[in-house]
């Protein structure tokens, strides 16, 4: 695979920018010779043409929601409108400065007041603070405001933070940041939080729970309100993980099932793209209790002008250094304006019909530990499937079908585990044309072994040596192979 | 619903599959407490064309820059080649997600790579990842790696960071229970070292500073014992500066939207995170390595996940999964396009803008640099006048510059801070001394 520093080195190629049309004094003189840079950057100088060409070459390595399904569990890798692009690029948004002067900046402040509203109406909770960046961002944010509620009532004790043992990794890794312990709660048989573990769990050192809804099976919780119940007599409070949030948009609200916090991923549920990785936006709504401990500042409105409100001693400050990722919110917001109340309820009831079909399909072949009605996405086993076939050799062959393979591995409580969300955004047609796939890929398994062990044999590359990579971390260019100094 | 393909038909045919009367019966399982309390937006669904309207008139609805862009504090008014765009939006990068499968996601590794080696030669470090949210999170994250490290519980902090960046870092310390200590700044507005308290974990410089100058970190590193030295940097400057790496520093963070992101409302934004391979293990965030495949042709996957939360969960280096990555990409596409030599042009174009701009202020009667040291692309004046008229008189005339009471945490009253950049032309430059130079 070549680097964009194997590529040919030209002479200094310019035409960028234009000459310095003021008196040149020179760097050297003006940052004084204590300041200069003594090494040569190796960065190489190449045409454009090069430029366009090596990361085109590299976007075709990629496998992008556009070029076919997606499955990817807990992800929600639905079809990202083209409009929200348009959006992004709009020079009224994209040219401005997050210090703009307030008269400079009244649709920007307007579009984040607006979505502020619509999320807080979407939730069905107190307040909205757009920070957050992420879906991990938020959930850190909501630790910070479970942290700062106790703190401000003088309650030291309460330093634990109940976890299903389904929850995404980041969920504890979040309450860490905040200085929490993660006490985990085993799941029932049916794949719930286990209420007499949680009985047994709660006690006045515990700050609140973690949950995931519908949970990482794909399975909802029945009893949620119980759960969330049980935690707010035991003076804690009740986190809610967004992720899922696809499952049941425009038909229930995690403020009406006890939630304090609630994350949204508008990476997720409201079609802004992935990026290979980000950016995102995980905006946090919150219950009365903690209206006061949101991030600052906030966009408030005053007759027809809007503007920064610094004013809430008791938040808990700054958790990015402006307002959230804007162009994603930006994104987010066209994407709910065109969907409207019909539209957002044909998402959810889109996404759980097209997985409980899918579900139902490849139960007949491949093992399904929870057997049940599912929301957005189910969580298949690979294990037994054949012998010495693994959930990743299933996964790795998918490849070879055109399909990205699901989330593989997680959650954790189930072995070899598939777990397959399918999204609205699929026909029926793409659903049985991917069964078909598991099913041959299931015969291969047990006819022709070696075609999994393989797999893939026509992606881009064949399967990587992940055990080299972490052993012998080769993190950056090697440069001693090839010259390109300035 | 346009996004939707099913149709009716299927709809009736999947129901039938499944089993289930209806598509409400879908939903029983949430308890009918919960769903009889559901309330509507009360939001039609409006059309694409509609919804294009909409959005173009909230957006014409700002004045970007307030027409000239002065306006600096880590994000800057900077040119973005459309090359950078255009490869951007190639839909295999931007609608693809974090790379778990990489024998499909060798486009976003490679890239990741590039751009980890881009980081560590502009940083002048050994590591990088691949990004961060943005340079404020990156401090932060910085200052919690450098307390698991040394464990000191006190991180001392140069009192000359841009707000947002402090304003970050206090939430993140106080999260998670690490005492800040503020240097203070001497009279020529660096940070003085005799200020540093002793027993820190850490020790963090900003260079440029708030006041836009360069901080000398020659020598730093030895001052501060086995505290570890955080610098968080301006990485177009460090095109012309003397990289923090090259000076002992031990993690080097920042802001990298000046390499080919727009400025967009701030945000998204691009956090660079790079150090020295000891500290590979306490490292935040995602890395890519390279790697052989079963034919043993050279190719990318994660590495070192092992620190990252999917695995190690509670006890993960951070929580943070989705990151900067397509930003990433528009900075490894920048600097690709740039090259060494397009990259130094570029800085140079901002060091002598900005210094033209100083001084023709530093003539005018009634204002000063208020410190004199080397700049970048920023800079602090003082006025005899009063700052706020001042600001007001160039906001009429078009010029977007810094309302001057932020600069008053520091003790100058009647200061205004200028940001120039390569975008802005001599002609600007000139109006803008003269609208200064008119009130007398």
């Amino acid at each position: 695979m070549t680097t964009i520093f194997d590529c040919r080195c030209g002479e200094r190629v310019g035409g960028l920018f234009p000459p310095l049309d003021v008196p040149e004094r020179g760097v050297d003189q003006l940052l004084s010779e204590r300041f200069v840079r003594s090494a040569p950057l190796r960065m190489p100088n190449l045409s454009e043409p090069q430029v366009a060409r090596h990361y085109t070459r590299l976007s075709k390595m990629n496998f992008g929601v556009d070029d076919g399904f997606y499955p990817l569990g807990s992800c929600t890798m639905k079809y990202n409108p083209k409009l929200n692009e348009e959006v992004a690029a709009l020079p009224g948004f994209a040219n401005l400065h997050p210090q703009s002067d307030p008269s400079a900046c009244q649709g920007a402040l307007e579009l984040l007041f607006e979505l502020t509203g619509f999320l807080r109406g979407i939730a069905g909770m107190a307040d909205v603070s757009l920070q957050p960046v992420a879906g991990a961002h938020g959930e850190m944010t909501g630790m910070f405001l479970f942290k700062k509620h106790f703190e401000t009532r003088g309650d030291r004790r309460r330093t634990r933070v109940l976890l299903p043992d389904t929850a995404h990794g980041t969920n504890p890794a979040s309450a860490a940041m905040a200085g929490f312990s993660v006490t985990e709660i085993a799941s029932d048989p049916l794949g719930m939080v286990d209420l007499n573990a949680l009985d047994a769990a709660l006690d006045d050192t515990v700050a609140g729970i973690m949950l995931t809804v519908p949970n990482t099976l794909g399975i909802f919780e029945t009893n949620i309100l119980r759960v969330t119940e049980k935690v707010h007599q035991a003076g804690g409070l009740c986190y809610f993980d967004g992720a899922n949030l696809n499952s049941f948009l425009g038909k229930a609200r995690p403020g009406d099932m006890g939630a304090d916090v609630f994350h949204f991923n508008l990476h997720k549920t409201m079609s802004t793209p992935h990026g290979g990785g980000g950016p995102g936006a995980g905006p946090i709504a919150v219950s009365d209790v903690l209206v006061d401990y949101l991030p600052v500042p906030r966009v408030v409105r005053r007759g027809e002008v809007f503007s920064l409100d610094w004013d809430h001693p008791q938040s808990v400050g700054c958790v990015h250094s402006f307002f959230g990722n804007f162009l994603v919110a930006a994104k987010a917001f066209a994407y709910i304006l065109q969907l409207g109340d019909d539209g957002l309820r044909a998402v959810a009831e889109n996404a759980v019909l097209n997985a409980n079909y899918l579900q139902q399909r490849l139960k007949k072949t491949v093992p399904l530990p929870y057997d049940s009605l599912c929301k957005h996405e189910f969580v298949l086993s690979g294990k037994g499937i054949a012998e010495e076939i693994s959930t990743l050799d299933i996964a790795k062959r998918m490849i070879d079908y055109g399909v990205h393979p699901p989330t593989v591995y997680f959650p954790l409580t189930v072995r070899e585990a598939l777990m397959i969300e399918p999204t609205e955004t699929e026909s029926k047609a793409t659903l049985d044309r991917f069964a078909q796939i598991v099913e041959t890929i299931v015969d291969e398994a047990r006819q022709h072994p070696e075609l999994l062990h393989d797999a893939p044999h026509n992606a881009p590359v064949r399967r990587l040596d992940q055990t080299q990579a972490a052993k012998h971390p080769v993190l950056t260019y090697p440069f001693s192979d090839s010259v390109s100094a300035e | 619903m346009r996004y939707i393909p099913n149709t009716s038909e299927d709809r009736r045919e999947m129901l039938a599959a499944v089993g289930i009367p209806s598509i409400e019966a879908l939903f029983a399982d949430i308890p009918e407490q919960v769903r009889s309390k559901f309330e509507p937006l009360g939001l039609a669904p409006r059309s694409e064309m509609e919804v294009a309207a909409a959005l173009a008139t909230l957006a014409g609805r700002n004045r970007p820059n307030n027409g000239i862009c002065l306006l600096g504090g880590g994000i800057y008014d900077h040119y973005v080649p459309s090359v950078v765009r255009h490869l951007l939006a190639r839909s295999e990068f931007f609608t693809a997600y974090t790379p778990y499968q990489p024998e499909v996601s060798q486009g976003t590794l490679t890239g990741m790579f590039e751009f980890q080696t881009y980081v560590c030669e502009l940083t002048g470090m050994e590591i990088a990842n691949a990004s961060m949210y943005d340079g404020a999170t990156a401090l932060a994250e910085a200052v919690l790696m450098a307390e698991r490290i040394r464990g000191r519980g006190m991180v001392a902090v140069s009192g000359a960071l841009f707000a947002p960046l402090r304003r970050v870092v206090d939430t993140y310390s106080w999260a998670a229970g690490i005492e800040l200590r503020e240097i203070p700044f001497g009279e020529d507005g660096t940070l003085d070292a005799a200020g540093i308290p002793d027993g820190a974990s850490a020790v963090v410089v900003q260079s440029p500073n708030a006041f836009g100058l360069l901080e000398p970190l020659d020598g730093l590193k030895d001052r501060i014992g086995d505290a570890l030295l955080i610098v968080s940097v301006h990485p177009l400057s460090l095109a012309l500066v003397e990289p923090p790496g090259a000076l002992g520093a031990d993690i080097v963070v920042g802001e990298g939207q000046s390499l080919g992101l727009s400025m967009g409302f701030g945000g998204p934004l691009l956090g660079l995170f790079a150090t020295r391979n000891e500290h590979l293990r306490q490292m935040p965030g995602r890395v890519s390595g390279r790697t052989v495949d079963a034919d043993g042709h050279v190719g990318y996957t994660m590495a070192a996940q092992t620190r990252e939360q999917h695995i190690r969960r509670h006890r993960a280096t951070s929580n943070i999964c989705t990151n900067s990555a397509l930003c990433a990409l528009a900075a490894t596409v920048y600097l690709a396009t740039a090259g060494a030599a397009g990259l130094r042009e570029v800085a140079t174009l901002n060091v002598e803008k900005a210094n033209y701009l100083a001084d023709g202020i530093a003539a005018l009667d009634g204002f000063e640099r208020a410190f004199a040291g080397p700049i970048f692309n920023e800079f602090v004046v003082k006025t005899r006048e009063d700052a706020s008229e001042v600001h007001e008189r160039l906001h009429r005339a078009g010029f977007a510059v810094e309302a001057p009471d932020r600069l008053r945490q520091w003790g100058l009253g009647n200061a205004l801070r200028f940001a120039v950049t390569e975008t802005r032309t001599r002609e600007q430059l000139d109006r803008l001394l003269e609208v200064l130079g008119g009130v007398r």
